[in-house]
């Protein structure tokens, strides 16, 4: 009998363990297994292109997120600090541009690139911050512009027009991690690290406070926050995210180029984060989920019906016009919307819903 | 649980920092937006504790002179000092973090969090813990001090309610949360009982007059039912400019003061 008493102390831990389990919706249950035993019945192909493709485009669009959700600062330099950072692990590490790259151990090479591409991300935030609206979306096109042709035409440091190929993930614990299952559980693995770690500093002072800043900047400057400086701090987390983001970008395709962060992949990004909403961190990642479903199966899907594939650009931009014509907020708020409909009572609710 | 203690600070330590200076000092305070004075060679002198109504019409310069003694404004000309320390020249979280607080006539929330939330940033603004990434923990002194601080304003019912789903009184209310949050060492209340109901007036005479002794405040009010309740002495501004300085009693007896603001419909101004 002593082995099923339990003490005060243990009934308290059982109590917290079981709030801890109960607080999780089924939902997230189900996509976390799904999402595992993934590799169990899904293609290479799914797995590296759509999958690995929409956990990187996701984290990078999470980024954006994180600013543009939380912080009101819709930045579109967000690719190009992915794209530093795909750049400094090729300069650092190892690529087949024997002639630039340092050949540094991944060690040295990650966090240094990771440590640049924040730096990067502080700058331009020090700079976009001093800006609202509109204003912020044309600061950072113009630095991501500005970033593309830069590295387009200069060639001592960024190997010009062809940038940098053969930058691979270093074989760490013996696995080659560009083979798909391993990659599909090294992206799943940093973008779920990337998720939580935003919806874990959502609730902290420090979300708090740049959804304070959001809201209302004069006011937080009246409680004694410094608004600027939680922008920029704001934007140099977000390139951490971006920054590891980009790293796996450029593993996935073992290369890096302009055309990589070019001004149409920064504004793809956005519209991952429109799609899929930007209320919360889930979003960017169903957004790109969608972008990747799209971009990879268009052709296929115009050819089916007789027409050229070429137009496959037509279906994505049909696509992204129709989400946002029927939910401006997104997927996340077609959701939302479609919940609130749930719970209404059909009998008192249906007045209002009419008005 | 004294209110006092809810803000986050001792008496003792609210004593020994009070000190002997005034605790707000206005030199030749002018503020111009082009060619409008809004404000003219204001001299104002507040002692610690001391309780301040500050009248006048709409357009007399009240909500501009807050807006320059907490820093929304750069004075155009003029000394602020603040327990003895000039301030004209910090931005708006200096003076915040040095005790200085006030709450807005629009009021100025954060919509889209919680009551409790709401609070909770108040009370990190002043700490060193506002750029913390970690959440608070169940015995957050931070957060203690935040709940505390929605009772006091009797908001318990509604602190996990989002701040856009909360009446114009309880708004009101969590306004004056805000500002006891952290260690205030001087408030500046902008017209709280504008749109209140009278039993929300009564509420808030009752957390106006049970703050702690030594913790001074000015409020600008139209209502002179809470104006007079709640103020020790009154300032009358006219035009930007200080017209009259003197008791509750002395200035609603005054004849100039009643035929400029108290008397007549037309000098009764709301807003």
């Amino acid at each position: 009998m002593a082995l099923v008493e339990s003490t005060p102390a243990s009934k308290e831990r059982d109590a917290r363990q079981r709030d801890w389990f109960e607080r999780i919706p089924a939902g997230y249950w189900v996509v976390c297994i799904a999402l595992l035993i993934m590799p169990a019945f899904a293609s290479d192909f799914t797995l590296y292109q759509v999958f690995g493709w929409s956990f990187i485009l996701g984290m990078i669009s999470l980024s954006l997120m994180f600013l543009g959700g939380y912080g009101g600062m819709v930045s579109l330099v967000q690719m190009s600090v992915a794209g530093l950072a795909g750049y400094m692990v090729a300069i650092f590490g190892d690529s087949a541009i024997t002639d630039i790259s340092l050949g540094w151990p991944w060690y040295i090479a990650i966090p240094l690139a990771l440590i640049v591409a924040m730096i990067f991300g502080t700058i331009v935030g020090s700079l976009a911050v001093r800006t609202e609206g509109i204003y912020t979306i044309m600061i950072t096109l113009a630095v991501a512009a500005a970033f593309f042709y830069f590295t387009r035409q200069n060639y001592a440091v960024f190997n010009g027009f062809s940038g940098f190929n053969g930058v691979l993930p270093p074989n760490l614990f013996g696995v080659d991690w560009r083979q798909s299952v391993p990659f599909y559980y090294l992206t799943l693995f940093w973008a779920a690290v990337a998720y939580f770690s935003v919806l874990y500093i959502s609730r902290a002072p420090f979300g708090l406070a740049l959804q304070g800043v959001r809201d209302n900047p004069r006011r937080m400057a009246a409680l004694g926050y410094n608004v600027n400086a939680h922008r920029i701090a704001a934007y140099a987390f977000a390139a951490l995210i971006a920054g590891t983001g980009g790293i796996l970008l450029t593993w996935q395709s073992a290369q890096i180029s302009p055309g990589t962060a070019g001004i149409g992949p920064a504004i793809d990004i956005l519209v991952i984060a429109v799609i899929g909403g930007m209320s919360r961190p889930i979003g960017p990642f169903i957004g790109a989920l969608i972008y990747v479903l799209l971009k990879t199966f268009a052709i296929d899907v115009l050819l089916s019906v007789g027409l050229s594939g070429e137009r496959f650009q037509l279906l994505i931009g049909l696509g992204f016009l129709a989400i946002v014509f029927f939910s401006p907020d997104g997927l996340l708020g077609l959701w939302d919307r479609w919940q609130d409909y749930r719970k209404r009572d059909p009998l008192l609710d249906r007045g209002e819903d009419r008005l | 649980m004294t209110l006092l203690e809810a803000a986050g600070t001792s008496v003792s330590d609210r004593l020994s920092v009070t000190g002997t200076a005034n605790a707000l000092e206005l030199r030749g305070v002018s503020k111009l937006f082009g060619a409008l004075a809004a404000l003219s060679d204001i001299d104002l002198i507040v002692k610690p504790g001391e309780r301040r109504a500050v009248l006048g019409s709409n357009g007399a310069g009240k909500t501009t002179l807050f807006n320059c003694i907490t820093g929304d404004f750069a004075p155009t000309t003029g000394s602020i000092r603040f327990f003895g320390e000039e301030v004209a020249a910090f931005p708006a979280q200096e003076r915040i973090r040095r005790g200085l607080r006030r709450t807005y006539q629009i009021s100025l929330l954060f919509s889209g969090l919680s009551v409790l939330d709401n609070v909770y940033l108040a009370c990190c603004g002043v700490s060193r813990g506002r750029f913390s990434f970690v959440r608070p923990r169940r015995n957050d002194a931070l957060m203690a001090s935040a709940e505390n601080l929605v009772h006091v304003v009797h908001l318990d019912d509604v602190r996990d309610t989002k701040v856009s789903d909360l009446s114009y009184g309880q708004q009101r209310q969590l306004e004056i949360a805000m500002a006891l949050s952290g260690a205030p060492r001087f408030i500046l209340f902008d017209e709280p009982a504008a749109g209140l109901s009278p039993t929300e007036r009564q509420e808030l005479i009752e957390i106006l007059t049970g703050l702690p002794s030594h913790m001074g405040y000015i409020i600008i009010e139209h209502d002179m039912d809470v104006a007079l309740r709640v103020a020790e002495s009154v300032t009358m501004m006219h035009n930007g400019q200080i017209f009259k300085e003197g008791k509750p009693a002395e200035i609603e007896e005054d004849e100039e003061v009643q035929a400029l603001y108290l008397g007549g419909e037309e000098g009764l101004g709301h807003g």
